[in-house]
């Protein structure tokens, strides 16, 4: 084992024996996200590096504490990027962070998330033990998914310490349009259009203005802005400001991210950003939690509160049956319970 | 069908048929010996087992009303869609019941605005597309078994197809799934929103071969039909070169719709069935397809041209129409068949392994095929490294079914040493249950059982698939010592 990932290992095996808790941590660009929760600091940035990376099989292997402006400037030299677009918050995340958070960027609607470009991981679990679950390949349906379960897991089942993910050519060209209407109006055309054959990478809309981006060849980029129309428009900062998440909409004292189906038709005073075709939607709101989860709930989504006083857990309540699943899984991974106690899940 | 039957023996009906004849109709419910016969394998015929009954349920209730009394009397629960699976998935338990979902099979909803359809885990896949087709729409995934395989098998092996590289696999285009745990308690994992809170239960749940849950309804991804859609035949006078051929393909920074390659030995044994117009002498061909607008489709498909040719291809073909791109594929989905033909019995493989050690592998194939005196015909999702090798052989001589059994776990055995890995699309089932111990150690396997106890505490839905125990491969490993040559090899291994 390499000398970085030995010392993480000894940390893990020392908490476990004294009950410990630990808190993983990367760059800490996603500090607020998750339940509040308490542990030591586990910084996984000594464990760096990228592994392996070979343009033609479109995988890359990196070490969980290696920042992503590696990742993406050795993608770059090769053409190629991650197209699930990871927030960076304004700092540079750690690809750790990435997987483990889980969290997308303006292109998921028609790319996919985070979970389906991961293809494999390792995991050192409480006892120190290193496993090794799916692969450097594409195809891969030996035994349980764990590696995509890990995504998204906020940690609490021990620590991510490789990641393999499928990587995509960057498309061959791109371009913005804009078009002012209402949200309404936006919803209902980014539905339309998810239906078409439209070289589409993603959809938003703020202020009173739909954007779309599109992506592929030249030639498709074209005839597809005949058919749409719009304004065209030269920067591309709007999908920055949308990934990082440092938009506007992000600067509201109290702000709710809803998942909902995209036909939804929640449209209620505070609603300022509408992404992913109206699959994820952005409320800023100093309505009570009861009232927006119960609204958003209605119409089969769910609410998390991104930003603000703590009044509530960040994440949308699970169901029993499902709460009793991952009190099950978290038991079975964390016995001792010293992985990010209580961050996914308040005292799990 | 006789009231009185001749086998008397049979004429006690089990514990758990007594249990479960009071909630279904009589026609639903099987377990005299004549009658559980068609269940005692799925597409993987070379294992059999009669379960104890056979249940086919026709509403969620009878679902979780079946597997609450299982629970209780704690009797093995076998799902199964369509039987069309590969790896024995679906093969019965000889103290189980098989609990066939294959009458759960309405299309629920086709919402065309949101683009998704909710389905039971009984509808064939191709059915969604044709339902989903008056809206321009259909479901990408399509596993060569698509005109008869279920929605529910596909959620449980995590079904792939040829277009995988741009489409993804099942787990990619399944928004959600409901079901029930083994003791009936109902669940859901996902829905009609891109993400829910907490673990992603969906991703695990797909691909689980039916061990953590009993799925029985579907809610599935569906996309634009492209406009058009041309495929590009290319022809090699060296496998090696077509290997390489479809790395400068990826490199040049395209991602085909498909890209699919057959060796020589596949193309001369479906060409006379299916007139495809393969280049038989070609050592192996690529079938390289681009999708999307007429402009992006011309584009890529003059940019396919020229990477192939500079490969080294010696003739490189464009489908001029519809009808011929259909015609060029038909011997690549007629393979399968086309090895039943030309052989009594055909044995197919699944590895994955990275697309750079294609030619190491075919070559190692080759030998392989000297060691164990069978031959094997090479078709593979080149484009994904997902290798589906046909070991040609005849059940009924002897010893010609262990040597392919050998042939297939070596090719396997390979696949973990470059890199890959033992089943890309098909599953472990209880096929590949040994070479399971070869690609997972003992504490990874361990991880996967404490997923199957978090979900399945007794162990009751689909024992002795996809995981094996510790004693399973210590045995394995035992047998492994003796060069092969397995003792006893007609008992069944669990």
């Amino acid at each position: 084992m390499e000398g970085s990932l030995a010392q993480l290992r000894d940390r893990i095996v020392a908490a476990n024996a004294s009950k410990t808790a630990l808190r993983i941590r990367g760059a800490g660009t996603k500090d607020f996200y998750g339940e509040s929760f308490d542990g030591d600091v586990l910084d996984t940035r000594p464990h760096r590096g990228i592994i392996s990376y070979e343009p033609t099989e479109l995988v890359i292997t990196a070490r969980c504490g290696t920042p992503l402006s590696e990742i993406d400037a050795t993608l770059e030299s090769h053409g190629q990027f991650l197209p699930f677009e990871a927030p960076r918050f304004g700092g540079d995340p750690t690809i750790g962070g990435v997987v483990a958070a889980g969290l997308s960027g303006p292109r998921r609607a028609s790319v996919g998330s985070v979970r389906d470009f991961v293809l494999g991981t390792h995991l050192i679990n409480a006892s120190g033990d290193e496993l090794k679950f799916g692969g450097q390949v594409m195809k891969n349906v030996a035994g349980f998914d764990v590696s995509r379960l890990l995504c998204g897991s906020l940690g609490i089942l021990g620590l991510v310490s490789e990641v393999s993910l499928k990587v995509l050519p960057k498309p061959r060209a791109e371009a913005s349009v804009r078009f002012e209407m209402s949200a309404l109006e936006a919803l209902d055309r980014f539905n339309l259009w998810r239906g078409q054959p439209l070289p589409i990478a993603a959809t938003a809309w703020a202020d009173g203005v739909a954007h779309v981006k599109l992506a592929g060849a030249a030639s498709a980029i074209k005839a597809a802005q005949a058919v749409l129309g719009g304004e065209s428009v030269s920067s591309d900062d709007i999908w920055r400001r949308l990934r990082d998440q440092t938009h506007a909409t992000f600067s509201a004292p109290r702000l709710w991210r809803l998942s909902l189906p995209s036909t939804a038709t929640f449209l209620r005073p505070g609603v300022t950003l509408i992404e992913w075709s109206g699959a994820q939607r952005w409320l800023a709101s100093d309505a009570s939690s009861a009232d927006v989860r119960d609204a958003t709930a209605s119409v089969g989504g769910t609410a998390s509160l991104w930003r603000g006083e703590r009044d509530t857990t960040m994440f949308h309540p699970l169901k029993p049956a499902n709460l009793a699943l991952h009190r099950k899984l978290k038991h079975a991974f964390d016995p001792n319970d010293i992985f990010n106690r209580g961050r996914l899940i308040p005292d799990l | 069908m006789n009231a009185v039957r001749s086998d008397t023996l049979a004429a006690q009906p089990p514990a758990i048929v007594s249990r479960l004849s009071p909630l279904l109709p009589p026609e639903s419910l099987l377990w005299h010996a004549e009658e559980t016969v068609p269940f005692e394998c799925d597409g993987l015929a070379a294992f059999r087992q009669k379960p104890l009954a056979v249940a086919l349920p026709q509403t969620e209730e009878q679902v979780r009303e079946i597997l609450r009394v299982c629970h209780e009397l704690k009797t093995p629960v076998v799902a199964r869609g369509a039987g069309t699976g590969l790896s024995g998935g679906a093969m019965p338990c000889a103290d189980g019941l098989l609990l066939s979902l294959a009458k759960l099979n309405r299309i629920l909803s086709i919402d065309a605005k949101a683009c998704i359809a909710r389905v039971q885990p009984g509808v064939r896949n191709l059915a969604v597309s044709d339902a989903a087709a008056p809206y321009g729409l259909y479901y990408a995934p399509d596993p060569s078994s698509q005109l008869a395989c279920s929605i529910g098998g596909n959620v449980a092996e995590n079904s792939g197809g040829v277009h995988c590289l741009k489409y993804g696999l099942t787990v990619h285009n399944v928004l959600g799934v409901r079901g029930y745990l083994i003791d009936g308690t109902p669940v859901q994992f996902g829905g009609e929103a891109l993400d829910s809170p907490g673990f992603d239960l969906l991703a695990l749940s797909i691909g689980s071969e039916g061990l953590l849950t009993v799925v029985t309804e579907v809610t599935l991804k569906l996309v634009p039909k492209p406009k058009l859609q041309q495929v590009v035949m290319a022809s090699f006078d060296d496998v090696a070169k077509a290997g390489d051929a479809v790395a400068a393909i990826i490199g040049a920074g395209i991602i085909p719709a498909g890209l699919e390659m057959m060796d020589r030995k596949a193309t001369n044994a479906v060409e006379p069935f299916v007139n495809a117009g393969y280049d038989l002498n070609a050592e192996a061909i690529l079938l390289s397809e681009s999708d999307g607008t007429p402009e992006e489709v011309a584009d890529e498909v003059g940019e396919m041209e020229r990477v192939l040719q500079a490969a080294g291809s010696t003739q490189c073909v464009v489908s001029q129409n519809e009808m011929e791109r259909l015609r060029f594929w038909s011997g690549r989905k007629n393979a399968f068949p086309a090895a039943g033909r030309i052989s009594p019995d055909y044995y197919c493989m699944d590895g994955t392994i990275p697309r750079k050690h294609l030619s190491e592998m075919l070559v190692a194939i080759e030998a392989m095929e000297k060691k164990y005196s069978l031959r094997c015909m090479n078709v593979f999702h080149a484009g994904d490294g997902n290798l589906h090798p046909l070991i040609l052989f005849d059940a009924n001589q002897p010893g010609e079914w262990e040597r392919a059994d050998r042939f297939g776990a070596d090719i396997l055995e390979l696949c973990v040493k470059l890199g890959g890995t033992i089943t890309g699309e098909h599953g472990v089932g209880i096929e590949k249950i040994n070479s399971m111990c070869v690609q997972f150690s003992d504490l990874e396997r361990d991880a996967f059982f404490a997923v199957k106890h978090a979900f399945d505490e007794f162990g009751l839905l689909n024992p002795g698939k996809a995981i094996p125990t510790l004693h399973r491969c210590a045995e394995y490993g035992r047998m492994h010592v003796h060069n092969g040559q397995m003792p006893f090899a007609d008992l069944p291994r669990f």
